[in-house]
């Protein structure tokens, strides 16, 4: 097991792609800890499977390093990394049984046989698959056998990181949640690194202590579910998790307070260092903002209002912006509404990053 | 629902039935019944009963032919399915060498039977033929006119040349279907060379395989122009397989009443054949099946 470092990565498809400056990855410098559970996250094209193809091995990035512990393996290969990876679609060897699937990895580093078995044995117990060893694995479910790929690799003593390529994409929906669970299990007893690429946000804050979530061939946040949800660092994570995303509304700086859509807003905290010129956006979750009389906050239009079971999302137009409001079940929604922003709960952005203010968030 | 009974269905069948029975049954039957007699011309026709069937698989020219005919099959499947694979496995993947690779192989394929064998037969030949020519003068005793050894080993270089392109096309076909993610699993779990053939790429080519032997056996046990063309089934009757026999004994004796009798006999020995490859190629999947529906 390892710790994993990525200095200062970037990474163009081909020579004359980097030359006109266009990178799959444009930078990416960062630290896996030995031992975490980690998730990828972003939307398709932005770089995530990229990422992770360089860390195992599959890709060598165009600029710099990539270091296991102080071991410089930026050029080798993914055997050599001792790296293992689940991909998308769940790949056997079709005409081995599930025991000898999850032998073939130890049989090619020829570990001794009553090794084998006794590895084999247990981690068919761990995976709960003892009533399929020695069936063909070809006849399996989807979920049985993405758990072969992983147990492929689990079987293995030497390994430094499990790597996950959107493991869940052909599962059944009902066999995901009992999957990613499973999983989360595997991962405490285990304890290895575990690195899980999604474009599936609830995927991703449920498997992993740390997201790093990516946009454009960048990372643009690490950290903790919450820290993700309260404290957007982008405007792209702020509406990229959360259901509905968060509000970002273009407003003005005017001293301490915000201008939106010609209404002044006064900000909580110190006040804000923005650089002049900047493009200014507040950030408002869906979930702090509350629809009121008229008179009690923004005036605003309500255009439709969706039920999703538990709660109501109301989209409202705040002059010509629109803005989304979490409603609880039963409340009543006043014909003439305005919308109250709970004033600990805004973030300013500028140039789509968050504005640190003096004096912090309430 | 009132269901209406009639036989209206059958004017929607019709055509099929009547395109087999004009492209398929009645000159079958016309075999058949060539037969079971025996004719001088003028339509005039005696009944022979199983005669021709009983002097037919009693004679040694047709065990000759049968026998020859099924080494030839056996040696040109021996030598283009593993020569097949090789040349699919050594083929691009990506690249503009694909299209070239598939077009040089689907070159010979293109060229008509007879052509082919006009091609080999002047290649062949001693006096004008680059590839006679040449061995003749490395000093090696080369005359497929004369040495039954070299006019075999003529017609299956030749039939390699002309049909192991298909073989490698259909495995070729088999191969460029495997995911990517195959074989990154495969470095991953330090598989060596071998192990990816085996494990991978052997077992995702299965069917096409089938297919391809299937295809090859059927028409090497037929197979008429080529040989026919440069050999003549010659020497003596060295290269005469079944078809060529059938040809001679019909067109060349005008022995109707046993060439139509070996005519059904050889067919049924293809049929029976090709059925047994098949089975038998299949069952090795079926078994596989078996297994994991029994638990």
């Amino acid at each position: 097991m390892a710790r994993i470092r990525l200095d200062h990565i970037r990474h163009a498809y081909s020579p004359e792609l980097a030359k006109a400056g266009n990178y799959a990855l444009r930078e990416v410098d960062h630290a896996f800890e030995d031992g975490g559970a980690y998730a990828l996250l972003g939307p398709s094209g932005c770089g995530k499977t990229t990422l992770l193809n360089i860390i195992s091995g599959l890709l060598t990035p165009s600029e710099g390093q990539v270091r296991f512990d102080d071991r410089d393996v930026t050029t080798l290969s993914p055997e050599a990394r001792n790296i293992a990876q689940v991909f998308q679609f769940p790949v056997i060897y079709d005409t081995m049984t599930v025991r000898e699937n999850l032998a073939f990895p130890l049989r090619n580093r020829k570990v001794p046989q009553a090794e084998i078995a006794r590895r084999v044995d247990d981690m068919l117990k761990r995976l709960r698959l003892e009533t399929r060893a020695d069936r063909k694995a070809r006849g399996l479910t989807a979920d049985e056998k993405q758990k072969i790929s992983l147990g492929r690799g689990l079987v293995r003593s030497d390994v430094n990181a499990i790597l996950f390529d959107e493991p869940l994409t052909v599962i059944d929906p009902h066999m995901k949640w009992q999957l990613r669970s499973e999983l989360k299990e595997l991962h405490r007893e285990f304890a290895m690194t575990m690195i899980y690429v999604t474009h599936d946000q609830t995927e991703a804050l449920t498997f992993a202590d740390k997201v790093v979530v990516m946009y454009d061939g960048e990372v643009v946040q690490i950290g903790t579910p919450e820290e993700l949800f309260e404290r957007p660092k982008h405007t792209f994570v702020g509406y990229f998790i959360g259901s509905p995303g968060m509000n970002v509304l273009p407003c003005e700086m005017d001293g301490d307070a915000v201008v939106v859509a010609g209404h002044r807003l006064a900000l909580a905290g110190g006040r804000a260092n923005t650089a002049s010129g900047a493009r200014i956006e507040l950030g408002i979750r869906p979930e702090f903002v509350r629809v009121v009389e008229r008179g009690g906050g923004l005036p605003a239009e309500i255009e439709k209002v969706e039920d999703v079971g538990s709660e109501r999302i109301v989209r409202a137009r705040l002059g010509g912006l629109p803005v989304s409001a979490i409603v609880a079940e039963g409340q009543p929604l006043p014909a003439d509404a305005a919308l109250a922003f709970e004033p600990g709960a805004l973030n300013l952005y500028a140039d789509s990053r968050l504005v640190e203010r003096t004096g912090g968030r309430a | 629902m009132e269901k209406t009974w009639n036989n209206k269905a059958w004017f929607f069948v019709l055509p099929v039935l009547l395109l087999v029975a004009f492209s398929a049954v009645i000159p079958l039957m016309t075999v058949v019944n060539y037969s079971v007699q025996d004719t001088f011309g003028n339509n005039e026709f005696f009944w022979a009963g199983t005669d021709w069937f009983t002097e037919l698989l009693g004679s040694a020219r047709f065990h000759d032919a049968l026998i020859r005919n099924l080494v030839f099959s056996a040696i040109i499947l021996a030598i283009e399915v593993p020569l097949g694979i090789l040349v699919a496995l050594a083929m691009p993947k990506k690249g503009i060498w694909v299209s070239v690779c598939l077009v040089l192989m689907a070159l010979p394929l293109l060229i008509p039977w007879n052509v082919v064998g006009t091609i080999w037969q002047v290649f062949g030949r001693t006096d004008i033929g680059l590839l006679g020519y040449s061995m003749r003068a490395l000093g090696i005793d080369y005359n497929y006119v004369q040495d039954p050894i070299d006019a075999w080993v003529t017609v299956i270089v030749m039939d390699v040349w002309h049909w192991t392109s298909l073989v490698v096309l259909l495995c070729y076909a088999g191969l460029v279907s495997i995911p990517d993610a195959y074989y990154q699993a495969a470095k991953i779990d330090g598989a060596s060379r071998w192990a990816v053939f085996r494990y991978i790429q052997l077992p995702k080519m299965g069917r096409v395989l089938l297919i391809a032997v299937l295809l090859r056996f059927m028409d090497s046990f037929m197979i008429y122009t080529e040989p026919f063309v440069v050999t003549g089934g010659g020497p003596g009757n060295s290269t005469t397989f079944l078809s060529i026999d059938l040809v001679k004994m019909a067109v060349g004796q005008f022995d109707l009443g046993p060439a139509a009798a070996m005519s059904l006999v050889y067919f049924l020995i293809i049929l029976l054949l090709s059925w047994v490859f098949y089975t038998v190629m299949e069952n090795a999947g079926r078994d596989r099946a078996v297994k994991e529906t029994a638990e």
